[in-house]
């Protein structure tokens, strides 16, 4: 039998993984993708705490930050065309208009 | 034994493909490495007899998010964005900050103390199938967070449409 810890060990690799790409990754579909990221690892956490306490809320949370996780997509990836239309570019920090 | 080397694979396969996607020049190659880590990740929940959060995994990560992510960036035109530098110049300091902050949830790991048991054993959850069982938690004790989750989607939609759309003057 494999130990919740090691479900709760890989979930926050994954989430750090996420979380450095998001930090230092300049091109903005990649940084929605870690975020993607980010969400599956704190979902691994959460079934694997589901599982093992043997509660289904933990699965009923996962279902609905996945309901989440989708309407995040569609909103940035519309930012992200609106964005290119714009700007012909999807380089965050040539996107410096504000900088003074 | 074999339960621990099931693991192993899947754990192995999560981490590599997840560092290969967030590392990738090319935004294609980094969305294919991102499907695969979603199929692990739902063999992960088939392991923790999570069904159905399993099936939902593959349909809406792999099928409909990810499928967005490659209209996406089919319809833009990234040749120059490509050639460009991917990381930010201070991506050592990123590195250092991710890394301390999972040293802090590994240390805060050593100390947690999960708390008392459910009533959703596994025996129950076989007796009723876990598509009922899940069911029966989702419409009665989070029928209202159900609601909210789909105003959210019903915003998304309109929102993204809205936004993505040509003006037309």
């Amino acid at each position: 039998m494999v130990p919740c810890n090691w479900y709760m060990w890989l979930s926050a690799i994954v989430f750090c993984i996420g979380m450095f790409g998001f930090i230092t990754r300049r091109n903005i579909i990649i940084m929605l993708l870690s975020i993607e990221i980010m969400f599956n690892g704190v979902n691994i956490s959460l079934v694997a705490l589901s599982h093992y306490l043997e509660d289904l809320a933990g699965q009923v949370l996962v279902f609905f930050i996945i309901a989440v996780a989708a309407a995040e997509a569609a909103i940035g990836l519309a930012l992200v065309i609106l964005l290119f239309r714009n700007k012909e570019t999807i380089t965050v920090d040539d996107l410096n208009e504000l900088k003074g | 034994m074999i339960n621990q080397v099931f693991f192993f694979y899947f754990s192995a396969v999560i981490v590599a493909t997840s560092v290969m996607a967030i590392t990738r020049r090319s935004v294609m190659h980094g969305v294919l490495y991102m499907l695969l880590l979603f199929f692990h990740i739902a063999g992960l929940y088939l392991f923790l007899n999570a069904e159905f959060i399993s099936a939902v995994q593959i349909i809406v990560y792999a099928g409909a998010i990810m499928v967005l992510f490659l209209f996406v960036i089919m319809l833009l035109n990234l040749r120059d964005d490509i050639k460009k530098r991917q990381f930010i110049a201070t991506w050592p300091m990123g590195l250092l900050v991710s890394s301390g902050i999972l040293m802090i949830i590994l240390m805060a790991m050593l100390t947690i103390k999960t708390g008392t048991q459910g009533q959703w054993g596994i025996a129950q959850i076989e007796r009723l199938t876990h598509t009922v069982a899940i069911g029966t938690v989702m419409y009665t004790q989070y029928l209202f967070p159900f609601e909210v989750a789909s105003l959210v989607l019903l915003v998304a939609i309109i929102g993204a449409m809205v936004l993505a759309k040509k003006r037309i003057k």
